[in-house]
């Protein structure tokens, strides 16, 4: 069933690009594609187009449902539809599948066509800053020259970031919510001890396992289970959870508490349906993105240049949660921080929250209530 | 932590008379921006309010007004020294714990500090007390047992407590009913309003 405030049963496309794209590593994409999904109707001045940026695990489905009997819809669908505070009436919303995903844009799993073989070991990192470049692409290819806004949490928000950083012209509102302006050496670790659990997974195949007809399902498990625990509070788990057991304690290995059960079960859906070189590349990107590096670690700085550079400047929301440690406030705090230094034009929530790094996704009355009326205070041109 | 707010208008205009055209001002306890909103229309300021109240903070993301949530106990160590032209604390003062903190650190980060307050000097407030109950007012609106005010003080503390900190007052008003008052003003003003330097050191 579809709510009355679904922006409805959808279809994701894919935009073809043939031009080579060389990222920042160096490497050279030669053709790729992405796949992407929009909702609400582009306006005659393509003054309203919002695209929305997914964090490690997300796709180009955002909102909405494939068919009326989706057990779920996009993974953004509360924020995002008629009336919903990213209003489809008014907004044109893009969700896209970023660069190296496992949903339809090319991947490590698609098809290299230098060798008619997956991609595989052989595809390139890409960056945040590749993202945003592909990103731009797309907006081209949908003749939009400038969006209203760029929405992104987590790794999103960090591309929302940089869109303000590399295309200041083409973007007039970044909403940076549950972010930081890199990843500390803790988020960092996290990452690596993921990324560890897939590479020394014996059915990895130094990330060609695809030949051998096997995925290294045990070690994406473990990886996102470990993603699981940071991206809840322990007060989110405790209410969640706590000790609860599923029966009378056995004295085994086997799910005994009701957190292991959580765990395993998010685990094994995850690996069902991920694909291990993505999580490995995603991550990496995570790592990887340090806006403030050529600058002395200065963000203050990374900014004054693009101040110097654009005439227009993008305006900033930033949003974090009390409880989020995996992006905790302190560090939008140094976003906003940045911002202030540069007299930019930001105004800065923390949500009291309990749930964690996942709040961002919660449809905490508040929080919406932010975002909407952040939203509604965007002027768009007539619709078409 | 706005209070009456029908009653601000004429110290709106005073607090305008005394920012330059397009100054860069920081709101501390800003409310529900209705001071930032008046100073940009009046003077097109460029300014950010700090609140921590979520429903103030809507309050001002709705109208348009920059605003940074933060507790303004835990200082103002998002903000660069001498960065705005003004910093502006109304009606707030009242209600902070760590009062000569706040204003070591507004003195810090602006090159001028406005600070407004209700004069508990005022003789309203010494005529509730002489009956014996705490005074509740206009201006102080709060019973005693549920009010945000833990600091009230006088004018003549005020003066005080500028001298005691080194700070210079460039320029002090004092209202009633929106009308200057200059005879016995820790008597007769409701409102106190400072506009304060750090004082060089000899």
């Amino acid at each position: 069933m579809l709510e009355n405030n679904s922006v409805g049963i959808v279809a994701p496309k894919t935009a073809h690009f043939s031009v080579p794209l060389t990222l920042k590593s160096g490497a050279v994409l030669p053709q790729f594609d992405l796949v992407y999904e929009t909702y609400g109707t582009l306006n005659a001045d393509k003054s309203n187009a919002v695209l929305i940026c997914h964090a490690l695990s997300g796709t180009h489905h955002v909102a909405g449902k494939y068919t009326e009997n989706d057990k779920y819809p996009g993974w953004w669908d509360n924020l995002i539809g008629p009336n919903k505070p990213l209003d489809t009436n008014k907004f044109f919303v893009i969700g896209v599948n970023n660069l190296g995903g496992c949903h339809g844009s090319t991947g490590p799993s698609s098809i290299n066509p230098a060798t008619q073989q997956p991609w595989g070991s052989q595809f390139p990192i890409v960056t945040v800053e590749d993202w945003v470049t592909s990103q731009t692409m797309l907006a081209d290819y949908l003749g939009i020259q400038q969006l209203a806004a760029v929405v992104g949490g987590s790794l999103g928000g960090m591309q929302a970031l940089q869109w303000t950083l590399a295309y200041p012209e083409r973007v007039r509102h970044a909403l940076v919510i549950a972010s930081a302006p890199n990843l500390t050496a803790q988020n960092m670790a996290f990452n690596e001890v993921a990324r560890q659990a897939i590479i020394t997974d014996p059915e990895f195949h130094g990330g060609d396992y695809y030949a051998h007809g096997v995925v290294p399902k045990r070690g994406l498990r473990i990886a996102r289970m470990l993603g699981h625990i940071t991206y809840l509070s322990d007060d989110a788990m405790g209410a969640k959870f706590g000790r609860k057991l599923k029966d009378d304690i056995k004295y085994t290995f086997d799910v005994e508490f009701e957190m292991e059960s959580y765990l395993r079960y998010q685990g094994d859906k995850f690996a069902g349906e991920f694909d291990a070189n993505t999580y490995l590349r995603m991550t990496r990107a995570l790592d990887y993105y340090d806006p403030a590096l050529p600058f002395g670690g200065d963000l203050s700085k990374a900014l004054a240049q693009t101040s110097q550079q654009a005439k227009e400047q993008a305006q900033f929301l930033v949003v974090s949660f009390t409880s989020d440690w995996r992006f905790s406030p302190a560090r939008s705090r140094e976003i906003v921080k940045a911002l202030l230094d540069n007299e930019r034009t930001v105004s800065y929530a923390e949500v009291t929250a309990a749930h964690g790094h996942d709040a961002f996704l919660m449809p905490d009355p508040h929080y919406h209530a932010i975002l909407r009326n952040y939203l509604q205070n965007i002027t768009v041109g007539e619709q078409a | 932590m706005s209070q009456n707010i029908a009653q601000f208008r004429h110290d709106f205009a005073i607090i305008a008379g005394w920012l330059p055209f397009g100054a860069k001002v920081l709101d501390l306890g800003c409310g529900d921006g209705a001071l930032l909103q008046y100073l940009k229309d009046a003077m097109e300021v460029r300014g950010y309010g700090v609140e921590k109240d979520d429903t103030n903070w809507l309050a001002c993301l709705s109208k348009g007004v920059n605003v940074i949530q933060m507790d303004l106990e835990s200082g103002l160590s998002g903000f660069e020294d001498q960065s705005f032209d003004t910093v502006i604390l109304s009606q707030t003062l009242q209600a902070v714990h760590n009062t000569e903190g706040i204003v070591r650190e507004m003195l810090r980060v602006g090159r001028e500090v406005i600070v407004t307050f209700p004069n508990f000097g005022y003789w309203r407030s010494r005529m509730q007390i002489s009956t014996g109950n705490m005074p509740v007012s206009k201006a102080l609106p709060y019973q005693w047992y549920d009010t945000p005010n833990v600091h009230l003080c006088t004018i003549n503390d005020f003066d005080q407590f500028c001298v005691n900190c080194n700070i210079q007052v460039k320029e002090r008003l004092v209202l009633t009913d929106n009308k200057p008052v200059t005879f016995m003003p820790n008597l007769m003003g409701s409102l106190a309003m400072y506009r304060l330097k750090a004082a060089t050191r000899p």
